[in-house]
């Protein structure tokens, strides 16, 4: 079955997917923070069991997979960094093509995510809610009336949502402007920040827009909100692509990641990401037919644990950079 | 001066930071501070909750404030450990906490009250409450012999009984 990130959807030349996730703790139940390993487990098959016949979803307790299984499910964003560090008590549900995920006994009982590719924040928001009612018509949530959905981080509660959006932004990058627009963004209700790499940098122009606050915001406007910032950004990055298109020094510097990737024999995480970067800006304003959906899987799956899962055993930092350039020639 | 991460760049941004009294001082050139996070000012900010709630109150402080006394019945928690966490035990300790976590909470959020979606049944659970709320005053009204507040009591129950029952 194919992988959520192989579809298209909307904006797509921008946004490459929307996420929504949801915070839930079961009522009578302290929070994962003041549980023993025995009373995670026991919550976590009773997640399981309430979900057996209403959705097709894999069980899988975390500590029965391969580190690099882990990091890769981390890389690929299914679960986070956070969940991926400790495997104790933890167990994941997984639908086939990893569009649901639901992290069971990560910082909340429940963490039920949501991918799709493009923005599809209505249709994603909608799958999370039925899964939701799900859970609920068989387990109580704890919920306070002033509080909402109380989770064990404060910044979670009410909504218990946080709805993102992955951007590509290299025009905009380019031309410097993110900081300025973080800050823009965050007087809106929204952060954005790097989708990979740590301490505000972000490989490969990958961004990720989301709310910030929970309390006191309905999901619907939360969502919306969302919704009208991200068009805005992406009307910003069309107007910035195409003048920037015009130039031969912008066409020179596409066709030249372009040439690299094809015939590299040696990529680091890093230089892949700054290349199909501009690749993937490249294939969006006409200049090379490549296909989008070979370069989103490639943006999502050449991350350093991602190779070692596929190739089956952990390699060095050395092999995994052949390994890497080897599957970017054979796949572009 | 050169840069104190990399030895390498001019020193460009200077952060100073007083933390307990104690005063230290970096250097740093933009690419460092970049990579350390400190460009991100805006948009990081309020995020890490057990930093902020921890700069609210030092160990002193949250011990003073209840470490001792107040403890969540349910999951023993205390405030103390709350805060040096920056994680919350359990459900009741909201209840338990509330006005020490409140500051922080609007700090955060901005607002205090949810909007939005709420679980199965709990629509219903709020009309229970509420009857048996108001059965309480109705029962005070009568022994108060006070009894055209009690038919008011009376008929506002009945009112909620059936919508109860159209429900379900």
């Amino acid at each position: 079955m194919s992988k959520w990130y192989l579809g298209e959807g909307d904006h797509n030349d921008i946004v490459i997917s929307t996420r929504i996730r949801l915070a839930r703790n079961i009522a009578d139940y302290p929070f994962p923070v003041r549980l023993d390993n025995k009373s995670k487990i026991e919550i976590n098959e009773k997640i399981r069991d309430a979900l057996k016949d209403k959705e097709k979803l894999n069980y899988t307790e975390l500590k029965t997979l391969t580190r690099a299984e882990v990091v890769s499910l981390a890389e690929r964003h299914i679960i986070s960094p956070e969940f991926a560090s400790n495997s104790d008590g933890r167990a994941l549900l997984m639908s086939e093509n990893e569009d649901i995920s639901i992290m069971l006994c990560e910082e909340d009982h429940i963490r039920l995510q949501v991918m799709k590719s493009g923005l599809s924040l209505n249709e994603a928001y909608e799958l999370a809610n039925r899964i939701d009612e799900e859970i609920n018509e068989k387990l109580e949530y704890a919920f306070d009336e002033n509080l909402g959905y109380l989770t064990q981080c404060p910044t979670n509660l009410g909504t218990g949502m946080r709805a993102s959006v992955m951007l590509h932004l290299p025009a905009l990058t380019q031309k410097g402007q993110m900081g300025t627009l973080a800050t823009t963004v965050s007087k809106l209700g929204l952060t954005l920040r790097g989708a990979y790499g740590e301490g505000g940098l972000a490989m490969g122009d990958l961004y990720q827009l989301s709310n910030q606050v929970s309390l006191g915001i309905s999901e619907k406007a939360a969502v919306d909100n969302l919704k009208t910032i991200t068009l805005q950004l992406a009307a910003q990055e069309r107007t910035a692509r195409e003048e920037m298109a015009k130039n031969i020094v912008t066409e020179d510097a596409v066709f030249r990641a372009y040439g690299i990737l094809k015939s590299a024999r040696i990529l680091s995480t890093k230089e892949f990401m700054n290349l199909i970067s501009k690749v993937r800006f490249g294939a969006v304003t006409g200049m090379i037919k490549t296909d989008l959906k070979v370069i989103n899987e490639l943006m999502v799956s050449m991350q350093p644990a991602t190779i070692n899962a596929f190739v089956g055993r952990t390699l060095s930092a050395d092999e995994r950079n052949v390994e890497r350039a080897k599957i970017v020639r054979e796949k572009i | 001066m050169l840069c104190q991460n990399c030895q390498k760049n001019e020193a460009t941004t200077h952060i100073k930071r007083i933390i307990n009294g104690e005063t230290t001082q970096s250097h740093l050139c933009s690419d460092c501070a970049k990579s350390l996070g400190y460009d991100s000012a805006f948009s990081d900010f309020g995020f890490n909750f057990s930093d902020m709630l921890s700069s609210f109150f030092n160990d002193a402080t949250a011990t003073m404030l209840g470490g001792h006394t107040l403890r969540c019945e349910k999951c023993g928690s205390t405030f103390n450990d709350i805060v040096r966490s920056g994680k919350i035990g359990c459900a009741d300790c909201y209840r338990t906490f509330y006005d020490k976590l409140m500051p922080s909470l609007e700090r955060i959020h901005g607002r205090t009250v949810h909007e939005g979606k709420i679980p199965n049944g709990t629509e219903q659970l709020k009309t229970e409450n509420e009857i048996s709320k108001l059965q309480n005053e109705l029962d005070e009204a009568v022994a108060a012999q006070n009894y055209e507040k009690a038919a008011q009591l009376r008929d506002r129950i009945k009112e909620l009984e059936s919508e109860g029952k159209v429900n379900e």
